[in-house]
């Protein structure tokens, strides 16, 4: 699969009238920050990109372009098939407005790692097999492939499509690593110590919502922290505990419904590690309900609107407790 | 000129820190922003910090006052208090500009009184820049990356920190760790300058033209088609302001506590689809509006009425930190004039 | 002088109206005691309870929170109670994951016979509430 493949599939759906329009990423100023886009014509489709940092998940835009007159063609990588479900089985997109087309995905890079590693001035940002070659101002410099990846690509889920159209995926390897296990990290640690590990990660939080934002479990109209007759709307965490609120409200009201499409964590600019609170959710899910993977079908329910009566109670979950 | 042993300067913080309130920027968490230093904390220097240090003059929350409900009668407290001095350490040349843009809009009559408290109390201490990054912009905006104004300029170079007093406050700052410092010339400082500024002549933001963005020209610009093309996939989060140096719009709200209300400002942005709600209805409808709103703030709107300064400094923290990359620069060489590209 | 303040901690139990509130009807008229720094907020259904009500009562100043509802298999609305118990499952399980003590969250199934059970529930959630100590880590001080 080449990017001209996926251009020229562009330009002929395009063309023929298939489609009015056609959501991908579009160059930027440097290699690495490429803008989500929409394209209505072969000549715009010039700046249309696929590579390394197309990390970005193009499903939610689907709830906005969908609801337009005509056709949209959307490419989608694995992960972003299933938050596409998800949005499907919350009836948030017009399935029969958008084409999807399959590509895809070797794990896509992170910048901040890149430039947490001090490699400053950046010039170009190519991938080589396993490696980065990253051209500076300062000089070059190398990094392995596995150091710079996105969070989220470390753990990927699958590299198996759940919904397209059509595909151009040629299947590629996954090999990733287990994604709870830093959960049972923390989970292993003192209810202080982990205390302390929250208290440091979310009091970094300056309140910009772009995890709600990005977040394509998140997709109310009016969200409660926006609402002013909900008592809890806010602009700014006042304190702690408008902190460690948001956060668990936000990852509770998702819950469930969380495809582990880790966004939250990618554009998080303190990187907070987010995702670490939705996996909490969803490693509890698969231990006391049954493995259950949000976005990989349309039709089941979903943990929290469908129950069991032989469920545990949280006082046979938490032994300490009686 | 004096300078210190970079393997000293913990002794420095600590002299300064007996007497005022230090903040520095300090890695925590695997982030590097502006904290209040204490014995053992990791002072970072080369890198930038996520939240500007606008953050010490105009905090994200702040106390206005409160209302104690007792009975029939009402108490209106006054939660201010006077700030103490105190001294923000390693501040780039970027940010150091960004106070003058803020000073603008909170010591412009009618004056800002928490604002200027707490400009009155800060003593700043400036480093001079000796590796920008491809999205520094700061020379696109006036801005001298190798002269922070401030009340001390520092610059370090080979493992010593070099510092020069340009205020009275400065003065007395110097004053109390004069003990630590020893005299230097500037050669080696003078050395970095000039290879800072052939560095600069190598990034691509530095040179952009704005020539386009004058009073003149608003109408016009306010009706570019771009603009939907440019914040078609905004998310509408508040990260570019929130990270912005320079972004000063704020909401007033209440707490309703368990016995009365207390008011606090906050940091707004004008990203968030209540930005300047009114009771008729909002201003600006749609993202696009909203998007515009902001950039034509920092280009066109504050530049005209504040002598042409523009409400941006060129840090480049949207640049990097924005979920979409979707930027000032893009936008300045979308439709900023005919030299961009 | 500042004045100390003597720890009573508050304890907020949400109680479902067709069973647990009225287990403590019941407990009231059979004249059985428990702690009066228990403050019982009445709500349709255990189901009604929104992970945002508990994290408000330790805001507010709460120190312990339980939700009592319908014995599994009663629920006057078939299956709400159902429904609380997982979502209460992974909340608690949450707070306990922030480092949250977790012994200040509870869940009791109380019918509306069952009075002398929610005397003896209050007393022993007030007690083990009591030995932890005031909630530090979801306080809210502007509400101190």
């Amino acid at each position: 699969m080449q990017v001209s493949d996926i251009k020229k599939k562009a330009s002929e759906m395009l063309l023929s009238g298939e489609v009015k329009r056609v959501i991908g990423w579009k160059k930027g100023e440097f290699d690495y920050d490429l803008t989500p886009a929409t394209f209505e014509s072969v000549e715009e489709l010039e700046d249309f990109v696929y590579d390394g940092f197309c990390g970005a998940n193009l499903s939610k835009y689907l709830i906005k372009e969908s609801k337009k007159e005509g056709k949209t063609l959307v490419f989608m990588k694995p992960c972003d098939t299933y938050s596409f479900n998800q949005l499907l089985k919350e009836h948030r997109i017009v399935r029969d407005n958008v084409y999807v087309v399959a590509i895809d995905c070797e794990g896509k890079l992170d910048i901040d790692k890149i430039k947490s590693k001090g490699i400053k001035g950046i010039l170009s940002v190519k991938e080589d097999g396993d490696e980065v070659i990253i051209d500076t101002i300062y000089g070059e410099s190398k990094v392995v492939k596995g150091e710079v990846m996105l969070e989220k690509c470390l753990t990927c889920k699958s590299k198996e499509h759940v919904a397209y159209d059509e595909s151009m995926a040629q299947g590629v390897e996954n090999v990733s690593l287990d994604r709870f296990s830093e959960v049972a990290k923390l989970e292993a640690m003192t209810a202080d110590e982990r205390y302390e590990f929250w208290r440091g990660e979310l009091s970094k939080c300056i309140r910009c919502n772009a995890c709600r934002n990005v977040c394509p479990a998140c997709s109310c109209v009016k969200c409660v922290f926006d609402n002013d007759a909900s008592g809890v709307s806010a602009k700014s965490n006042a304190n702690e505990f408008e902190e460690s609120m948001f956060h668990i409200i936000r990852a509770f009201h998702v819950a469930g419904r969380c495809t582990d499409c880790g966004e939250c964590s990618r554009v998080c600019p303190q990187h907070i590690p987010l995702h670490l609170i939705n996996r909490k959710f969803i490693k509890d899910i698969n231990t006391l309900y049954g493995e259950y993977q949000a976005g990989a079908d349309v039709d089941s329910r979903g943990p929290l609107t469908n129950y069991t009566t032989d469920d545990l109670d949280p006082s046979d979950i938490f032994g300490g407790n009686k | 000129m004096k300078k210190i042993s970079l393997s000293n300067i913990s002794k420095l913080y600590e002299v300064i820190s007996r007497e005022y309130d230090l903040y520095a920027p300090i890695k925590k968490a695997g982030k590097v922003n502006f904290a209040k230093w204490t014995d053992g904390e990791e002072v970072v220097f080369n890198a930038q910090t996520v939240r500007s240090p606008k953050d010490m003059f105009f905090p994200q929350t702040m106390d206005l006052y409160s209302l104690k409900m007792q009975g029939k009668t009402v108490e209106v407290i006054d939660d201010r208090s006077e700030t103490a001095p105190f001294v923000v350490f390693g501040v780039k040349p970027c940010d150091c500009k960004s106070f003058e843009v803020l000073d603008r809009v909170f010591l412009a009559e009618p004056v800002d009184t928490y604002y200027q408290n707490r400009r009155e109390a800060g003593i700043i201490v400036g480093l001079g820049c000796s590796a920008p990054s491809e999205s520094c912009m700061c020379a696109s905006f006036g801005v001298d990356n190798t002269e922070p104004v401030a009340d001390v300029k520092s610059y370090i170079v080979d493992g010593e920190m070099y510092l020069d007093a340009i205020t009275d406050k400065g003065e007395k700052l110097l004053s109390l760790i004069a003990g630590l410092l020893v005299d230097a010339d500037s050669t080696k400082v003078d050395e970095q300058k000039a290879k800072t500024k052939e560095i600069n002549k190598k990034l691509p933001l530095q040179n952009l033209d704005m020539t386009r963005f004058t009073a003149d020209n608003l109408n016009e610009i306010f009706n570019e088609e771009e603009w939907e093309g440019l914040s078609e996939a905004c998310l509408a989060c508040g990260t570019c302001t929130y990270v912005c140096p320079t972004c000063q719009c704020y909401d007033i709200r209440d707490f309703k506590t368990n016995d009365g209300v207390k008011r606090f400002r906050c940091w707004d942005s004008c990203m968030y689809s209540d930005f300047t709600k009114m009771s008729a209805g909002q201003p600006r409808n749609t993202q696009m509006q909203r998007f515009r709103q902001r950039f034509m703030h920092k280009l066109v709107y504050f530049p005209a009425n504040n002598d042409g300064m523009y409400s941006c400094v060129g840090c480049g923290r949207c640049a990097t930190k924005c979920p979409i990359s979707m930027n000032i620069a893009k936008v300045i060489k979308k439709l900023g004039g005919k030299h961009n590209d | 002088m500042q004045e100390v303040k003597e720890y009573t901690p508050l304890i907020v139990a949400f109680c479902c109206n067709w069973c647990s509130y009225a287990g403590a009807d019941l407990a009231g008229s059979s004249r059985l005691s428990y702690p009066a720094n228990v403050k019982i907020i009445r709500v349709p259904c255990s189901c009604r309870v929104n992970p945002m009500f508990i994290l408000k009562a330790f805001q507010r100043g709460a120190d312990g929170v339980i939700m009592c509802g319908c014995h599994p298999g009663d629920c006057h609305y078939t299956s709400g109670n159902y429904y609380a118990r997982r979502r209460m499952s992974l909340l608690f399980s949450m707070l306990d994951y922030m480092g949250i003590e977790r012994e200040r969250t509870r869940v009791e199934w109380v019918s509306a016979a069952e009075g002398a059970k929610f005397a003896n529930v209050m007393n022993e959630f007030a007690k083990t509430i009591n030995e932890l100590g005031e909630n530090k880590r979801l306080e809210d001080l502007r509400c101190k």
